[in-house]
């Protein structure tokens, strides 16, 4: 063994229950980073996952995020120039020349494209009413842009053909309306149009906004519901390479003039939320890091203190400043380093009784319990963080202990 | 005589800074050879252990020069200063500074895994054998706590002698000892000078030890005298 090591061990040993305080405290901080760390991202991972599974990667709506200038403005851009009194134009809905932009899209590759009417109805089954968006597809090209015929749980995306009038509901607007499969409900459009449908499929996508609030028609019923013939007024996109949503999503709004969201901003709300959550699980595994580290400080600032003879005579012996500084270091080294093997059980074990807990939770998503997302990353950051701050709070005892005069220890004896 | 000089100081000074700066060695110029051993003696605060600080590298000298077997080690760095007294210096302390976890051989055999030049087997060998030789045999592994103040000091001298050093540096070494084991000392410490050949400097107020040296410098106010 090592003769610094060995020195380190000695004193650790010697100081056993302050030791094992500090190493507790490290086992705690990585333990819970591990438990928080698979919780939390289990979830976001499950979310983003949902996300782009069910939903289409890119909308294009048929609306435009700034209103179009004045021309008083256009010509005195640099002038002292307000415009009062303006009303905005009634604007005939959907989007302009939606089929030549469908057919430039389709030329680009890497992606696939559906047309979509998409409006707000009123669902009437007896005395329940529930307001819903219905969105109008071709099933065809749906399939190819949305997994929506994965989430189905009743009935088949094909089934709006062969039914007349055939709608799917997600399922929690069939559990407020109290509708199952083959149940005919009144379908009420803001402009006065009412039709009757049958439901013929029920989804559950877990994502609650979908599953509460969506409906799925053919896009000539969504149209004639809303008095539009031929108008769409959304063209759902989905990519081979998600990440490159925001970036293409920036590029067709800025070629075609219209509001394009990818789902990153379709989910910013959420999004929003996780790097909150992120914030908290950072600061609060932080906060018992530091209390580790202090525990750490601690017993190595008392060994430092106690062992100042040993100090001396090592010096006088012929140590170098760097080999005592080495032997401190190396007592938060091994603290670090058996506080990470025990977080590393007690974080395995938190993260299996989580996943042992059976429970309903309805929030952003649906589902059974904590969503959990185990991968060895957790493990490797904990350790590595838990490590290098017990090195860091070593270090300060330690390069006092390296600084030790010899000469002042010996006289005050 | 082309005989180096194990150990030697010229116009050794060291004076504490401060408002009233204080000197605690003045002036020192003298020499040490190997086979010799020399008592530094003198009333307490005269400078004895400030002297031998200086010549063990613990403290650096205001002024002046400290030559170990023939070169000045005045410029060397800390790290180098480290190197000499772990191969080239032992020191004795009035406190025997044992390391209390480590048993007694553990102990000896520090300064040789520090030094790192021989294997372990050897290291234990070598360490035994000086154990031995100062009548510690049966004791070797025991923990300091469990020994005499005479069989710890004695340790202590063995743990100096771990890497066979040319110099050895004693201060007040048996002050802590009673008569008997204050005399055992003396007998090892002229060994080592006469029959191991090492030089020796040892800092006492005992007149029977300091009769035992083949020279004496006696000091009084940080001065030296040789008689």
């Amino acid at each position: 063994m090592p003769l610094e090591l060995d020195i380190a061990l000695s004193h650790l040993l010697r100081r056993r229950r302050q030791t094992a305080i500090s190493v507790l405290g490290v086992a705690l901080g990585v333990g819970f980073f591990i438990g928080i760390a698979s919780m939390m991202q289990g979830f976001q991972r499950y979310f983003i996952e949902k996300v782009i599974d069910v939903q289409p990667h890119i909308i294009v709506k048929d609306e435009f995020r700034a209103p179009a200038l004045q021309p008083a403005l256009l010509a005195y851009g640099e002038g002292a120039v307000e415009v009062f009194g303006l009303k905005p134009r009634d604007e005939v809905r959907g989007i302009r020349g939606g089929r030549a932009i469908l057919a430039s899209l389709r030329e680009m590759p890497g992606l696939r494209v559906a047309p979509t009417h998409t409006a707000q109805a009123l669902l009437r089954y007896g005395v329940k009413d529930v307001s819903v968006t219905v969105n109008g597809i071709e099933p065809a090209l749906e399939r190819r842009v949305t997994n929506l015929e994965k989430a189905l749980i009743r009935g088949a995306l094909d089934d709006l053909y062969t039914a007349g009038n055939g709608v799917i509901l997600g399922i929690g607007v069939a559990q407020k309306a109290g509708v199952t499969v083959g149940d005919t409900l009144s379908v009420i459009s803001p402009q006065g149009v009412v039709l009757k449908m049958k439901v013929v499929g029920i989804f559950s996508s877990g994502i609650v906004s979908m599953d509460n609030f969506e409906a799925y028609v053919l896009l000539k019923k969504a149209q004639i519901l809303h008095n539009q013939p031929n108008v769409i007024n959304r063209i759902r996109i989905r990519l081979d390479d998600i990440e490159q949503a925001e970036t293409f999503a920036r590029r067709l709004e800025s070629r075609f003039g219209y509001r394009t969201e990818s789902w990153q901003e379709a989910s910013r709300n959420v999004l929003g939320i996780f790097v909150i959550q992120n914030g908290i699980m950072y600061s609060t595994v932080g906060a018992i890091l530091i209390v580790a580290c202090f525990g750490i400080f601690n017993v190595i600032s008392t060994v430092v203190f106690e062992k100042a003879r040993d100090i001396a005579i090592l010096k006088s012996m012929g140590f170098a400043e760097a080999d005592i500084r080495r032997v401190f270091i190396i007592e938060g080294l091994i603290a670090g380093l058996v506080g990470s093997v025990f977080g590393w059980l007690l974080g395995y074990a938190i993260v299996e009784f989580l996943a042992s807990l059976r429970f309903p939770i309805e929030g952003f998503v649906r589902g059974e319990g904590f969503f959990l997302y185990r991968t060895s990353w957790h493990y490797a950051i904990g350790a590595a963080v838990a490590t290098a701050s017990a090195v860091f709070a070593a270090w300060l005892p330690a390069r006092r202990a390296a600084r030790l005069n010899p000469v002042d220890i010996v006289r005050g004896l | 005589m082309t005989e180096t000089l194990a150990l030697e100081a010229r116009a050794l000074t060291r004076v504490l800074p401060g408002p009233v700066p204080v000197t605690l060695v003045e002036n020192a110029t003298f020499a040490v050879r190997r086979g010799e051993m020399v008592a530094v003696t003198g009333p307490s605060g005269s400078g004895k252990s400030s002297l031998l600080y200086l010549l063990g590298l613990l403290d650096a000298p205001s002024a002046g020069q400290i030559w170990i077997e023939g070169s000045d080690v005045g410029g060397l760095s800390s790290d180098a200063q480290a190197r000499l007294r772990l191969g080239r210096l032992g020191f004795v302390f009035q406190f025997h500074f044992l390391l209390e976890e480590f048993d007694v051989l553990a102990n000896v055999m520090l300064p040789m895994r520090k030094l790192g030049r021989h294997r372990p087997a050897e290291m234990r060998a070598r360490a035994e054998a000086i154990l031995a030789d100062f009548g510690l045999a049966d004791q070797m592994r025991k923990y300091p706590g469990q020994l005499s103040g005479g069989q710890r000091q004695r340790v202590a001298v063995a743990r100096a002698l771990a890497n066979d050093p040319a110099i050895v540096l004693a201060d007040e070494p048996t002050g802590n000892l009673d008569s008997q084991n204050a005399h055992a000392m003396f007998d090892i410490f002229t060994r080592l000078a006469h029959e191991q050949n090492r030089a020796l400097v040892v800092v006492t107020h005992e007149h029977d030890l300091a009769a035992l040296a083949d020279r004496r410098l006696q000091m009084s106010d940080g001065r030296v005298a040789t008689t």
